[in-house]
């Protein structure tokens, strides 16, 4: 179940197996939840407070669909609210996906695995890339996925069978991976330190561009039988990427794609996005894809060892200071 | 995208709150939405009114406060207004920006009784 999406409640399955641990954010008092609309009375009202809008008139539980108020919320509180207290939330919220976020990259943190989170429509070719970036990368670090699908288990098969550990997580009718279910999965991956984890996130433009899974990195994919003008048209996802790889370049002769136009409709929404051109089938473009990779596995690597040596280090100094103050006691 | 899912969430946040402060009813809920947040306004409405049926928060009024959007633009040195991801900047036409305001879907308030 995504943490903040009631899509998918109850469906998540992570490996087969239902995924039941968690907080069930959608019980209500008459366990369900009605999605049909009702009448103006007793419902939820709208009312539309932009800022630095003209001085408009008192806001009521009237008929009309929005009022236009100045000031922001100073002057909502003196245009007749009912007596009542105001209580400040400032909650964002995404916050508990966030939450569940931070905890992941505290722990790829611990373990120094650059970990990265695969984005893109269905059928660009995020599998297939995958299954070629394993075999170019040759063991020379340890490697894992993490597959997200609607249903079946094909991807993490797929994987699998290059002889690299992945977990598949179904969302049933969820739409994009969360942090939770993120989390969720990694505890049935291998606890080597350093490496890379690929997030192969569900096949989608739209959703997966607002949760966080605490990855390094977003890579949106594109491929040139997609359109040159995607990045316009689905500008959130590209915004959030830190690097764009178009793929199926092998094609381009093919089909009607303005590679520079589509790098550089994506730097607009989300300037100097890097870019990299490949072809999984082919093998074009790899080389350059995989020193990024290896680049990023190796600066994860040695923060960790760094902090690990830095913790070494404290710890020898607290062993001196207890040998100098207390010469002869336990652990001196 | 994701409205009732969001609806809901925003009840958890609501229904903590005046638990916390032994409220018997929330009369007014304030969400501050950037103009640029992944969340459209209508459809949220439409969701919380439906989430809140037989909760703390039945019958609240959603307030909804619009943030504009606002970007860095680096040619001109200067924040710029942006209405939706894409566009360039007002000024100068450049599309160097970089959004500082308007991503925001934060629940502000709450009015208790």
């Amino acid at each position: 179940m995504c943490t903040t999406c009631g899509c998918g409640h109850g469906e998540v399955r992570i490996e087969g197996v239902p995924s039941d641990g968690h907080d069930d954010v959608h019980r209500h008092s008459d366990g369900t939840v009605h999605a049909h609309a009702h009448g103006h009375g007793g419902g939820a009202h709208w009312h539309r407070v932009d800022d630095g809008a003209r001085h408009g008139t008192v806001h009521d539980q009237g008929h009309t669909p929005f009022r236009t108020l100045t000031g922001g919320l100073g002057a909502v509180h003196a245009h007749g609210v009912p007596l009542a207290r105001i209580v400040a939330i400032e909650r964002d919220i995404l916050a508990k996906n966030n939450a569940f976020a931070a905890t992941n990259r505290q722990l790829f943190a611990d373990r120094g695995t650059f970990v990265l989170n695969l984005v893109s429509s269905p059928g660009s070719g995020k599998t297939t890339l995958l299954v070629r970036t394993v075999a170019a990368l040759d063991g020379r670090v340890p490697v894992a996925v993490i597959e997200g699908d609607q249903q079946t288990t094909r991807d993490a098969d797929r994987i699998r069978a290059t002889g690299v550990p992945a977990v598949q997580i179904n969302t049933g009718k969820g739409c994009h991976l969360d942090a939770q279910m993120v989390g969720d999965a990694i505890a049935a991956l291998p606890t080597d330190s350093g490496g890379l984890l690929f997030i192969e996130n569900v096949g989608n433009l739209v959703c997966p561009a607002a949760f966080d899974l605490g990855e390094a990195h977003k890579v949106v994919i594109l491929s040139v039988t997609e359109g040159e003008d995607k990045p316009l048209k689905y500008p959130d996802m590209f915004h959030a990427a830190d690097l764009l790889l178009v793929n199926k370049v092998d094609l381009a002769p093919y089909v009607d794609f303005d590679v520079d136009a589509a790098i550089g409709y994506a730097r607009r929404v989300r300037p100097g996005l890097p870019a990299m051109c490949v072809s999984a089938t082919t093998g074009e473009g790899l080389d350059a894809w995989i020193e990024w990779l290896l680049h990023g596995a190796a600066t994860a690597k040695a923060a960790r060892d760094q902090s690990v040596e830095a913790l070494r280090r404290r710890v020898g100094e607290l062993e001196s200071e207890l040998a100098r103050r207390a010469p002869g006691a336990p652990g001196a | 995208m994701h409205e009732m899912a969001i609806a809901e969430s925003m009840l958890e946040i609501v229904e903590a709150t005046a638990r916390r402060n032994a409220a018997a009813r929330v009369a007014t809920v304030w969400l501050e939405l950037g103009a640029l947040s992944h969340v459209e306004a209508r459809a949220l409405v439409f969701c919380f009114d439906a989430v809140t049926r037989g909760s703390l928060a039945e019958g609240a009024t959603l307030e909804i406060v619009t943030l504009p959007g606002e970007a860095w633009c680096m040619p001109c040195g200067d924040r710029v207004p942006l209405q939706r991801r894409g566009d360039p900047c007002p000024r100068c036409g450049s599309y160097q920006l970089e959004v500082v305001r308007g991503e925001e879907m934060r629940v502000k308030e709450i009015a208790i009784a």
